[in-house]
């Protein structure tokens, strides 16, 4: 591919330096919104736009990186005194900012229309500004961090922050729990996370990830690291079983926030696996694969189940996270297995296909919940069961929200579609590999993918059917206004790029040349063959697809086909007549807005075909006037097969330990002389 | 093995070899009583006529003789004895409630997986073609087993027993052309005469505890003979067993389930 | 590949995309004509398709007030998109540049595409049949498009291609070999088809106004010109997939090379095969009764386990250790 990104690197200063400035825009733009409990515009007018600023910047070193193929390492004279803070800028650290820094700039460009809406509510605006500096600068870092000890804080210092912003409404029981929930969630996962950076350091003499990755693991090492990082990132990632936290903590947070959260910060997860297990652990085993293909697979189907039947638009969306977390990680562990199986060319098709998805999903999802967050603003309502007719109200908003359930759908041109494609591709090459039974487990899995992608379809077009067609169900969705400019742009900004990355496949999969060549050595040697029209993964036989002649062909066929109805099929005389009349709906009464499928109703059919998956309770309740009310409420099963044994557990550890707590200090003081004397006989 | 290299007859060994095994899915799945009996006869005619042809294969004409046995055994004898019962027990329009149909279809499709994998390394070259179909006919044998384990109806668990049966039956023949031809009349017999039992049991069972849900055998202890609906997740408590028409299914129109009068909970609620 | 894509290419896959379109009532109509023998009946000409789409394309066209413009764009997006998918199936010769661009999954992607459109168009003018409708496709749609990814892996992994033009020539290149992956893959694919195009016993393409209708619930608010493109996109449909059918498991008569005798000769075979497959669906039509919705999941769970099975057996029977 001959991309215009070398001509213009030289113009550029280092891309490291860049990312360093992202770094620091970050943490002005939270410093900035120090005051702005006494001046609310400063978060609008200063902090969020270099917010965007520094998205922008993140972008520009991500290209970069990704451009030259070059790791940039620096030292920063910080940290501790024999550890001194590493920063490395290589291609995949690249990729991840370019994720990042894709939506930040558009959540920069929403956000001040957005936190207008804001200044009249509860919440600090101090507190949300700040930490939102912080928490992308902790993102960023992540990326950049080069030793475990920077990662560590970097990690830290992003689940903080985000802790403080899904607890901004605070004065919400519900928002306080499921913080709460959320920050036992990522503790026990930077738990895990420490604990296989202990493994690695052990073996490879040192914090520095340069020293890990040269750690000689025996095998049963090796798989206790990765099944640590496995638990640890897959927490943050929210992987099922571990899932639950997440529809209940993104939801809390404001929707640029939620954004910031489902679509990049999920990602950081998958960097950090990625960083682990293929860069720093090294040589993969295929039951690593196989774990992985089951966990994803699993997640992916019980994430679109779930997302299937909910009604809260933002829960919905988180679900659909979980979902696309679990097709990232599907791909990660084909390319497990193909590496493990030696087939290393398979194994790149398969992790682009992994970090393509990423991509993908963080550009839709941001644009989805921007889009949720722009319904918010304007009806105060994110239940589905209240809206209805928003398209004719908020068409901009209508048209990129239909881009974004149009590519999250997995439908052709879109992006989602070519990562999906990508995916089937390489799980279709499993006829390759040695093993017979994983031969006929990975087309298995493939299947699986295909049932999510159908489940995926049905729950958008629920959602853009619900909410933006048919009409209002309630009064103020009825007086919906339509969002603001600023917000329109950072919409149509990620509906664009969806489609730009949706036409333009060979372009994504010549940047991620240099990951794969980083991570496995390798590079896709087939895949734009015969030139940047023409995705051809495996080999020319094998499998092609030209989006953009699908594309071409579409507008060509449309075209076509109106000259086709306007010319020749119409008799000359004949004119033809469009008029509006009432709906027809076979003739009986005229439709009213409760005549419509409800969302729940919507989903009910298939409700009902995959009943065993839910906790379901249906109810109905007829009251005293003869009217009816029919209630159901879906639980996620992982609350009472996971979740609620450990707390019962905790509870009773809980109630043993509480008798320690006498009251009396002197027996307190008691306590710490003997921890201290057990120490110190342990140290020497 | 390519397929496309081997002559037209060991194709359709093959080719009879898979579908025996879905025959064994659609027993597995099949909930009225009359179709799985039917789905048993096919089984049993297609276990014929591997026979018949890995006869012509080799030249083996003491296979003849076995696959004209299996025909009129397995699926015309067979099958019509267990018509005849059903007849007589008036079960004909019975419908089994299976419990969690689609956990025991993947249960079964990891049942192929799994037996395929234990087939793997003790597979011998010698045996050519016809050495996949080992792992086929242990996986309708596993299935056989998994039939009996998810039914309650005691008819369909004899269907279950006899399909095992035909799974064996299968490994003999493609492995090793078959078993002596003393053996195989000793083990038709055997068959004949454990259906014979069977049936006399299943009059004898009907009789005395009006059902032939095998769960309800539990209810012979005396002590809670009334209490006790029945175990193990099937939900047909009250299955009368002879008049089950399919009204009580839990299926209902889209309609119909806006309108139920009472409180349906399926599970307990979130904390 | 780029042996394909010469002019000559581009103009016959042009042909081909406007046979598809010329053809598809022709197959409803010859159905509709065997349907109405087997029941007694002396049925309409086959003909009468088209004269309905005349009609139609000369009728005024009624929007409701409620309508929003997806309504009025989404029939030209469905006909559209299913157009396209019908160019990516060899109709009458293999290696057009349409077969290129596009393989099984993209295939499967655009009707999916189409799809969506039609439930988004059903559910617009907010009515309650339209929702019904809406639901019940993608109900059907959920369960039918893994099967038939199912049976499409299947073929694909025989031919380790998932280009159609590659299975039909690596099918035509092997002979005559009887697969037992290719026949659950065949009984597979028949089901989801089926279902796909809304035939019995999943819907039933001959009624309006009944409770239970499913594409038909989708249409209900459109007439004139609208209501022609959908009805022909449905029409397309079904031709597309019964080609598919046809000639992926019976490929022979399909042209290997681009000759005018070859040519001629593929369109006598793919029409003698449309002609069998349509009286074959006729002929089930008659014998067979609609299901209930709710045993229309068991139908499709069947075609996902066929296609299962298609998938093991070609692993275990026909690739073997």
């Amino acid at each position: 591919m001959s991309d215009p990104m070398p001509v213009l690197m030289p113009a550029l200063p280092a891309p490291l330096g860049l990312a360093g400035l992202a770094v620091l825009l970050a943490l002005l733009s939270g410093l900035g919104a120090l005051p702005a409990g006494r001046w609310p515009w400063l978060l609008r007018g200063f902090s969020l736009p270099l917010l965007g600023l520094a998205g922008l910047v993140a972008l520009g070193a991500g290209l970069g990186a990704l451009g030259t193929g070059q790791a940039e390492t620096a030292t920063l004279p910080l940290g501790l005194p024999w550890l001194p803070w590493q920063l490395r800028l290589d291609a995949l650290s690249g990729w991840f900012l370019l994720i990042i820094g894709l939506v930040t700039a558009a959540v920069g460009l929403y956000g001040p229309a957005y936190v207008r809406s804001l200044e009249r509510g509860q919440g600090s605006l101090a507190t949300l500004g700040v930490c939102s500096g912080l928490f992308v600068a902790g993102m960023l870092l992540v990326v950049l961090a080069a030793d475990a000890f920077l990662f560590m804080i970097a990690w830290e210092l992003m689940s903080l922050s985000s802790y403080f912003l899904v607890a901004f409404q605070h004065e919400q029981a519900a928002s306080r729990r499921a913080a709460f929930l959320y920050l036992l969630m990522a503790h026990i996962g930077g738990l895990a996370i420490l604990l296989g950076f202990g493994v690695l350091s052990a073996f490879g003499g040192g914090f520095a990830f340069t020293a890990m990755g040269g750690a000689d693991l025996s095998p049963t090492w090796a798989t206790i690291a990765f099944g640590l990082a496995f638990v640890g990132f897959g927490m943050k990632a929210g992987l099922v079983p571990l899932h639950a936290w997440l529809p209940e903590s993104h939801p809390a947070a404001p929707s640029h926030i939620s954004a910031l959260m489902s679509a990049v910060m999920l990602k950081v997860a998958v960097y950090g696996f990625v960083r682990v297990v293929f860069d720093l652990i090294g040589t993969p085993h295929w039951p690593w694969g196989v774990v992985l293909i089951i966990i994803g697979g699993g997640a992916a189907v019980l994430g679109a189940l779930y997302a299937l039947v909910q009604t809260d638009l933002k829960r919905l969306l988180a679900y659909s996270s979980v979902e696309n977390l679990g097709v990232i990680f599907l791909g990660l562990g084909l390319a497990l297995l193909f590496l493990s199986a030696d087939l290393p060319v398979l194994g790149a098709l398969a992790l682009v296909a992994a970090l393509y998805h990423a991509l993908n999903h963080a550009l839709f999802k941001g644009l989805l919940f921007l889009g949720t967050g722009a319904i918010l603003h304007s009806t105060h309502e994110r239940d589905l069961e209240q809206m209805g007719g928003l398209l004719r109200r908020m068409p901009w908003t209508g048209l990129f929200f239909l881009i974004g359930v149009l590519s999250i759908a997995g439908l052709p041109p879109f992006n989602g579609f070519a990562s999906e494609w990508l995916l089937f591709q390489a799980a279709l090459q499993s006829w390759q590999l040695e093993s017979g039974v994983l031969r006929s487990l990975v087309p298995i899995a493939a299947a699986a993918l295909a049932l999510t992608a159908a489940l995926v379809a049905v729950t958008f077009v629920k959602v853009f059917g619900i909410a933006f067609l048919g009409q209002a169900r309630s009064r103020h969705v009825r007086r919906a206004r339509r969002a603001p400019l600023g917000m329109r742009a950072a919409l149509g900004l990620l509906a664009v790029l969806c489609i730009a990355f949706g036409v333009l496949p060979s372009v994504v999969l010549g940047l991620l040349d240099q990951v794969t060549l980083l991570l496995l050595g390798v590079r896709l040697p087939q895949a734009t063959a015969h030139g940047w029209l023409w995705l051809t993964p495996v080999s020319p036989d094998t499998a092609s697809y030209s989006a953009p002649l699908v594309v071409l062909l579409l507008l060509g066929i449309a075209g076509l086909t109106l000259v086709l109805f306007k010319s020749l099929l119409n008799p000359p005389g004949a004119r033809q007549r469009q008029r509006r009349c009432d709906p027809w709906d076979c003739g009986f009464a005229a439709p009213t807005p409760a005549m419509q499928a409800s969302a729940g109703g919507f989903v009910q059919p298939l409700r009902r075909v995959f009943a065993p998956t839910f906790m379901l309770t249906e109810l109905l309740l007829i009251r005293d006037d003869g009217s009816h009310r029919w209630l159901v409420r879906v639980a996620d099963r992982a609350w009472g097969w996971l979740y609620l044994p450990v707390v019962r557990l905790l509870e009773q550890v809980a109630r043993r330990v509480v008798r320690l707590q006498s009251g009396n200090v002197r027996v307190y003081l008691g306590w710490t002389l003997a921890t201290l004397v057990v120490l110190l006989w342990i140290i020497t | 093995m390519n397929m496309a290299e081997l002559s037209l007859l060991q194709q359709s060994v093959v080719l009879l070899a898979a579908l025996v095994l879905f025959l064994s899915f659609v027993l597995l799945a099949q909930a009225r009583l009359v179709s799985a009996i039917h789905a048993f006869a096919w089984q049993g005619a297609l276990i014929a006529a591997v026979t018949a042809v890995v006869a012509l294969i080799q030249g083996a004409h003491h296979l003849y003789v076995s696959a004209l046995l299996t025909l009129v055994l397995k699926a015309l004898l067979i099958p019509w004895m267990l018509h005849r019962l059903v007849r007589r027990l008036a079960l004909e329009r019975h419908r089994e409630t299976i419990a969690r149909p689609a956990l025991v279809a993947s249960g079964a499709v990891a049942l192929v997986i799994f037996s395929w994998w234990l087939v793997l390394p003790i597979i011998a070259d010698k045996l050519g073609f016809t050495r996949n179909i080992i792992a086929v006919s242990l996986a309708v044998v596993l299935i056989g087993l998994l039939m009996m384990v998810s039914r309650a109806q005691a008819v369909a668990q004899v269907l279950g027993f006899m399909s095992m049966e035909n799974g064996l039956f299968l490994a003999a023949v493609s492995a090793t052309g078959g078993m002596p031809l003393v053996v195989e009349l000793g083990v038709a017999f055997d068959v004949l005469v454990a259906m014979v039992l069977f049936g006399v049991f299943f009059l004898q069972i009907s009789d005395s505890i009006d059902s032939l849900d095998v769960d309800r055998l539990n209810r012979l202890r005396e002590a809670d003979a009334a209490a006790d609906p029945g175990v193990g997740g099937v939900a047909d408590p009250d299955d009368g067993g002879a008049t089950e028409t399919g009204a009580r299914d839990p299926n209902r129109t889209l309609g119909a389930d806006v309108t139920v009068p009472a409180s349906r909970s399926a599970g307990e609620a979130r904390p | 590949m780029s042996s394909s894509l010469t002019l000559l290419g581009w103009l016959l896959a042009l042909l081909q995309a406007l046979l598809y379109l010329a053809l598809a009532p022709l197959l409803v109509g010859w159905v509709r004509l065997v349907k109405a023998r087997l029941q007694g009946r002396r049925g309409p000409s086959p003909l009468q398709p088209y004269r309905d789409l005349r009609k139609l394309f000369n009728k005024d066209t009624r929007v409701a007030h409620t309508a929003s413009p997806l309504f009025i764009i989404a029939p030209y997006l469905v006909l559209v998109a299913t157009w396209l998918a019908a160019a990516t199936v060899p109709l009458l010769a293999l290696e057009l540049p349409t077969a290129v661009i596009a393989d099984l999954i993209v295939l499967a992607g655009l009707l999916a595409l189409g799809r969506v459109f039609l439930a988004l168009a059903g559910m617009d003018v907010g009515t309650a049949f339209g929702g019904f409708g809406a639901s019940r496709e993608m109900l059907v749609s959920a369960l039918a498009e893994p099967a038939m990814l199912m049976a499409a892996f299947t073929l694909a992994m025989t031919a380790h291609s998932t280009n159609l033009s590659s299975v039909m020539a690596t099918h035509l290149a092997e002979g005559l070999v009887v697969r037992p992956s290719y026949l659950f893959a065949f009984a597979a694919l028949v089901l989801v088809a089926i279902a796909e195009t809304g035939r019995l016993p999943v819907d039933n393409p001959a009624t309006h106004l009944e409770l239970t209708m499913t594409h038909e619930a989708m249409l209900l608010e459109y007439s004139g010109r609208h209501l022609a493109l959908m009805e022909w996109a449905a029409q397309l449909k079904l031709l597309l997939y019964a080609v598919l059918i046809a000639n992926v498991f019976v490929p022979w008569g399909i042209a290997t090379t681009l000759t005018l005798g070859a040519l001629l000769l593929a369109l006598v075979a793919i029409l003698t095969k449309l002609v069998l497959l349509g009286a074959a669906l006729g002929l089930a039509e008659t014998l067979f009764a609609k299901l209930r919705l709710f045993r229309v999941p068991n139908l499709l769970n069947l075609a996902l386990l066929l296609g299962l099975l298609g998938l093991l057996s070609h692993v275990i029977l026909e690739v073997g250790a």
